[in-house]
């Protein structure tokens, strides 16, 4: 099991407590798909991708960033629990949407560099360690259930 | 090998012309928080008296991090010939495992995203990120 200071639970729910999730969804997921253009192939159906200014005003693309942002959420509220809490998850990225497991740890880096561009000062070393941790462990959760 | 395009090398030249005036600053941000974020990275660092983000140590080694991303800049045309003296530094003397410099790229970007949020939007980012890692591989070439 994770073991969390109080530090690090305090930061996680400070972070989440002030997300603003119709900005930072739309801009971590249309960054990802920019920034590692590969991670465009499991939105076929999202409509125009071809270039970054598309990516960025298509609005299939700023609602899912949406949904994916709340998905966390569960996390959030289950710190002690992340394994089990996102198991379904696993299974439903691993065998429905077959995801490449490394492209949650593509998509947490692009979240955790727009969090520190609104952050700016109090974005410290110490809240970007606590917050990348707890990323790396829902990143590890949601591949866990992959076979 | 990543290559740089046109578009990218004159999106790194622009932003690196805003913020290398900064580029000490950035050096011993993006250091100290690799030594806070990746705790193994301080296994290179154990000859130091202090790593604390804002010791000396880390401002001093974050400067010269710097001034060798600036010289990739200045060479962004062949980076892998450019870098050839930095390669076998870190090839045969210090040996540092190549994983690192994702991981120390990684801080480089996110201080940056963190001072310059209006300038690095995401095609900066794809850029910048391309080139510090053609910065990595050049780095790397006279490992083996």
């Amino acid at each position: 099991m994770v073991e969390w200071t109080d530090f690090e639970r305090d930061t996680i729910q400070d972070i989440f407590s002030k997300m603003d999730y119709e900005a930072v969804g739309p801009a971590a997921l249309s960054r990802c798909l920019v920034v590692y253009p590969w991670t465009q192939r499991y939105f076929g159906n999202f409509g125009n991708l071809y270039n970054a200014a598309a990516i960025i005003d298509n609005p299939m693309v700023a609602k899912h960033g949406i949904t994916i942002l709340h998905g966390l959420d569960r996390a959030v509220k289950n710190m002690d629990n992340i394994k089990e809490t996102y198991a379904e998850l696993s299974v439903l990225h691993s065998e429905k949407l077959h995801v490449d497991p490394d492209n949650f740890r593509l998509l947490a880096d692009c979240l955790t560099i727009v969090v520190a561009a609104r952050w700016g000062k109090a974005f410290t070393g110490d809240v970007q360690a606590a917050f990348q941790k707890f990323l790396t462990v829902v990143v590890f959760s949601l591949g866990r259930q992959y076979h | 090998m990543t290559t740089l395009t046109d578009k990218d090398k004159a999106i790194v030249k622009a932003l690196w012309g805003k913020i290398s005036k900064s580029a000490d600053a950035i050096g011993a941000d993006a250091l100290g928080r690799m030594l806070t974020v990746y705790p193994q990275t301080k296994t290179y660092f154990s000859h130091w008296p202090d790593l604390s983000p804002g010791s000396g140590p880390v401002k001093a080694h974050g400067k010269k991090v710097m001034s060798g991303v600036a010289l990739a800049v200045s060479k962004i045309d062949d980076i892998t010939s450019g870098l050839l003296e930095l390669s076998e530094l870190h090839a045969f003397k210090l040996r540092v495992d190549p994983a690192n410099f994702k991981i120390l790229s990684h801080c480089i970007l996110v201080v940056i995203a963190n001072l310059y949020p209006k300038d690095f939007n995401p095609e900066s980012h794809a850029s910048l990120d391309k080139f510090l890692a053609s910065l990595s591989l050049a780095l790397s070439d006279k490992y083996r």
